[in-house]
């Protein structure tokens, strides 16, 4: 899956380059196995397909769903669950919302976030206050919806219309009797830790121990309305909502002090869970003024929340919440759950991608004893009381597909440009006059970057368990879009929407993977026909196969240098993989960048930090070439025309720790760079590379990366960010693509599809800077868009060969190459 | 035909039908669901247990390898309300983000250090190489492995 086409280098040629990019285009395809030129796999077993695991088992004896989905909430004080908290109430007055965070430019080109912005954003709030103080009990409650400009940033072309735009990020609090603060947030925990680092900033504003704060998250019958996790939106725009909640909670309890002292508010302080009138030395507990109150407030216009550099919970580390469960096996993601009279779902497949049912024979399959079968349009599933009962369900049914012909990976790049969507394309942005640039430039670059389909392979397949109870639903499943999962849901059952609950247990990864209701879809189907709860956990080919993926693409760029290596002009284009992280942060006056979208032949949707890794690796990429060119030390070069000061902070940090530059010790090392900025985060990293003079294997053998988002809220959690991005990195830029042909994957197994192990583990130092002065930005998704450039401006400089094409080395580098 | 086995220190009865995974047994029928599937291929060690104290994928095994023989599941290392001390290494270094990979990890780490109770960071990666996790939080499984190694040891000594 290389580029085809011009590889054309239109510098005078130096030294050996010319020579060296002749050679870039004559990589081999990768084949469909890794096993032998991988020797860091286990053994593939003899037969890939995991038919072994299908068996006979009792029932569950799991407790009633209720208690499933009170364990699948957690902790300390489960939220006692009504079924009567249905009726709609008007709307908490909305307020407006000075989001901090919002380091994005003017002419930031918001990226489409596909699949979830299909369905517009609406209003819902299934509790009114008086319902919400009879679930909860007495105490103090803030109740808040903001108008939100800055998600439509999220949204992208596809969005501008405004009917698809998010319009608030509402969120409730709620103090009890006892002190205990419960906050609702319809973000999800897959991982990220964005379960602690909200509660630490509710605690940090409330001025109660970490340890009192209970999260209710991502629950449509018990959260308010969430677009959903991704983006790196829960730190800068849910974190400050939650403060100002928190704030106003903080106002009403200083209110009520003032009240029983007769004082005013303004006299008292708020610290470690009470208030004090320091002149008299008096002092109530929260859990004390919140005694027989059914206090609430809307969150108002401009609470001030505290900033950075007084935080006393936020700021620092803090054990993971829950903790204990993950390393004793209790937690239950969703595949664990086993509500009563369970059946376990299995879909048959099509034979290939865009394939259509034209007949299927279900008479053998239903004569079955307890199965379930259910055909709907080209939905052809079983249910049955065993997993096993579900497969054989399956192959007793005929069915005849009509395939229908799919491009396959060699012919993929050719027909991204040949298919382009025009109605979704984004209008180029231009600035001053690109041709007029390059034709005064001394030096110019004009060169094809390619990315392959990349699958997210979270540990946890996708699954879900579904229960109908009274005409309505209830879905647990591991997404990041519980909202847009119930919209789903409703859509595709005809349901309306407060008749359909999501429930998301704290998941086992997502990585921008978890948007779609796949299984949750195919367990509600199956449920409503068996009238038994049933669940599907996908297998991992199916989620190999039938999930979506992140997109393929092509990037074009040409640029041209003046004589002393100033950049003159910048000519981006990117086909088909996305538009974010498109802008060049470097100072350039003639420019056109432009987003193409392409009919893909896969389904693709997003995939952590989006398609910022395709274009960094692309312009991080050009910008080493251009000063390689120039002859300029490629750092150098990047800081010449660079005078954004923060993303100069990040190089000029990682260079230090990193020892840049330097002096090669042995043959087959090589050193590179690569950064950028992105969703408010800055990074740069920095890598060193070894190339096996024998094998022609690739290692990555040291990492530093620096990465900046303001205030960090949680340096562990922020570390464990920015280490795992730079380790998932390493797949994409070196050896993970989807192979594919006639309309199948063909590699769907860990056997085949190369994931980093433990020996690819380089030595990583994440250097993190923690800018007080400035509101956080999330940290989930840009620390990974680094490594791929650094990695292949090292291999450069390690062989003198660039590389243009993700994944750069699936099968190492070949001798004659190794040898240049 | 019920198959007897020794489950975490009680004795248990699978009534699965021969050829059913061990894996699917544990956690359907018995409940132990703290070990995950992640590939049904014995590819990611995620549904790693220790059978006779040998670390294996319970997806590759049928029920019936089970009979008579002792299986520890990551349930059963918790003694007495304490944490084993590789749990309680890997809980005090963070070494998990999503944790779907954490028992698998933990399995196969108390695996290692049975056998060899001073493993160098190199035995570490080899042993845990067919241990997959996404998140990317080997360097903290490392150090976990390796300061359990040390408070293993001191409890000995």
């Amino acid at each position: 899956m290389r580029a085809n086409g011009s590889f054309e280098l239109l510098f005078p040629a130096k030294k050996n380059e010319a020579r060296n990019d002749s050679s870039a285009p004559a990589k081999p395809a990768p084949e469909a196995t890794l096993a032998s030129d991988n020797p860091t796999l286990v053994a593939p077993q003899s037969s890939a397909t995991p038919d072994g695991r299908q068996i006979l088992a009792r029932p569950a004896r799991a407790g009633s769903a209720n208690e499933t989905n009170l364990n699948a909430v957690g902790g300390a004080f489960p939220v006692p669950v009504s079924s009567s908290i249905t009726p709609p109430s008007p709307a908490p007055s909305p307020w407006k919302n000075e989001i901090p965070g919002n380091t994005t430019p003017d002419e930031f080109i918001p990226e489409v976030e596909r699949y979830e912005l299909r369905s517009p954003a609406f209003h819902r709030f299934d509790l009114d206050r008086r319902d919400f103080f009879k679930i909860l009990g007495a105490g103090i409650a803030v109740f808040g919806a903001a108008a939100n400009v800055t998600a439509a940033q999220e949204s992208g072309a596809r969005a501008n219309r405004q009917d698809d735009q998010p319009k608030d990020i509402p969120s409730w609090l709620h103090i009890n009797e006892h002190g205990m603060v419960t906050v609702f947030t319809g973000k999800v925990e897959v991982g990220q830790n964005t379960r602690t680092t909200l509660a630490q900033s509710v605690a940090d504003e409330l001025r109660v121990p970490l340890a009192s704060i209970h999260m209710v998250m991502g629950d449509t019958a018990l959260t308010p309305f969430d677009l959903g996790t991704f983006g790196s939106r829960s730190t800068p725009y849910m974190s400050p909502q939650l403060r100002r909640a928190a704030s106003a909670a903080r106002d009403l309890l200083l209110a009520q002090a003032a009240k029983e002292w007769k004082t005013t508010a303004e006299k008292l302080i708020a610290a470690d869970a009470k208030i004090t009138n320091p002149a008299t030395g008096a002092s109530l507990s929260y859990a004390q003024l919140a005694q027989g109150q059914t206090l609430s407030h809307d969150l108002p216009d401009a609470d001030p929340i505290t900033p950075p550099t007084e935080w006393t919970v936020a700021g620092k580390s803090a054990p993971k919440i829950g903790a204990r469960a993950l390393v004793t096996g209790q937690h239950q993601y969703t595949p664990d759950l086993r509500p009563a009279n369970l059946l376990y779902g299995k879909v048959l497949r099509p034979p290939s991608f865009g394939a259509t049912l034209v007949t299927a024979d279900l008479a053998a399959a239903q004569a079955l004893p307890g199965v379930v079968v259910v055909r709907d349009g080209d939905f052809l599933a079983a249910a049955a009381p065993t997993e096993r009962g579900a497969e054989k369900a399956l192959a007793a049914i005929h069915a005849e597909w009509k395939i229908n012909p799919q491009p396959s990976d060699r012919e993929l790049f050719p027909y991204l440009k040949k298919n382009l969507d025009t109605e979704e394309n984004q209008k180029p942005k231009v600035k001053g006059l690109v041709a007029e640039g390059l034709a005064k430039s001394a030096r110019r670059l004009e060169q094809t970057y390619t990315v392959a389909y990349i699958a997210h392979a979270p540990l946890e397949p996708r699954a879900a368990v579904a229960e109908w109870k009274d005409d309505k639903l209830t879905v647990w499943t591991g997404s990041q879009r519980p909202f847009g999962v119930q919209e789903e849901l409703s859509a595709a059952l005809h349901l309306p929407k407060d008749r359909v609950r999501v429930i998301v247990p704290d998941t086992g990864s997502a990585y921008g993977g978890k948007h779609t209701a796949d299984a949750g879809l195919e367990a509600a189907r199956l449920a409503r026909a068996a009238n038994r709860p049933v669940k599907i956990a996908w297998t991992r080919e199916e989620e190999f196969s039938w999930s979506y993926f992140r997109p393929a693409g092509i990037i074009e760029i040409k640029g041209g240098i003046t004589a002393d290596g100033k950049l003159n002009a910048w000519e981006f284009h990117n086909y088909n993989s996305g538009g974010s992280g498109i802008q060049t942060p470097y100072d350039v006056d003639n420019q056109i960048i432009q987003f193409h979208s392409a009919k893909s032949p896969l389904r693709q949707g997003s995939y952590r930090g989006l398609a910022a890794t395709a274009n960094h690796f692309a312009r991080e990429s050009a910008m080493d070439e251009l000063a390689h060119a120039a002859e300029i030390d490629p750092l150098e070069f990047r800081l010449n025309n660079l005078s954004d000061p923060r993303l100069r902070a990040v190089f000029e940090s990682a260079a230090k720790s990193f020892g840049w530059p330097q002096e090669k010790t042995k043959s087959g090392q090589g050193f590179g760079l690569g950064g950028g900025v992105e969703k408010g985060g800055y990074v740069a990293t920095f890598a060193e590379i070894s190339v096996d003079q024998a094998s022609g294997e690739v290692r990555v053998v040291r990492v530093v990366t620096a990465f900046e988002c303001g205030a960090i809220v949680n340096p562990d959690g922020l570390r464990h960010q920015v280490i795992g991005a730079n380790i998932m990195g390493i797949g994409g830029a070196l050896f993970e693509s989807i192979n594919f042909e006639n309309g199948r994957v063909t590699n769907p197994h860990f056997a085949q599809y190369r994931v980093p192990r433990f020996r690819d583990i380089p030595k990583i130092e994440a250097i993190l800077l923690d800018r007080k002065d400035l509101p956080p930005a999330g940290a989930g998704e840009t620390p990974i868009v680094g490594l791929a450039p650094a990695v292949a401006n090292a291999i450069f400089d390690a062989t003198s060969i660039r590389l243009r094409s993700l994944p750069l080395a699936p099968h190492g580098l070949s001798k004659q190459k190794t040898s240049a | 035909m019920p198959i007897q086995s020794q489950i975490n220190g009680k004795n248990r009865t699978f009534d699965s039908e021969p050829g059913t995974t061990l894996l699917f047994a544990l956690r359907e029928e018995l409940g132990l669901t703290g070990t995950k599937y992640g590939c049904g291929e014995g590819q990611c060690g995620a549904c790693t247990i220790l059978l006779n104290g040998s670390p294996r994928r319970s997806c590759q095994l049928s029920v019936s390898d089970a009979t008579g023989k002792s299986i520890l599941t990551i349930e059963g290392f918790e003694q007495n309300g304490r944490l084993h001390p590789v749990q309680q290494a890997f809980l005090d270094q963070g070494a998990f983000q999503c944790a779907y990979c954490t028992s698998g990890m933990i399995v196969s780490s108390v695996a290692l250090l049975q056998k060899n109770p001073h493993p160098s960071e190199s035995e570490i990666v080899q042993a845990l190489q067919g241990n997959i996790c996404r998140c990317g939080t080997h360097p903290k499984i490392i150090a976990a492995v390796q300061q359990a190694a040390k408070a293993m040891h001191r409890g000995k000594s």
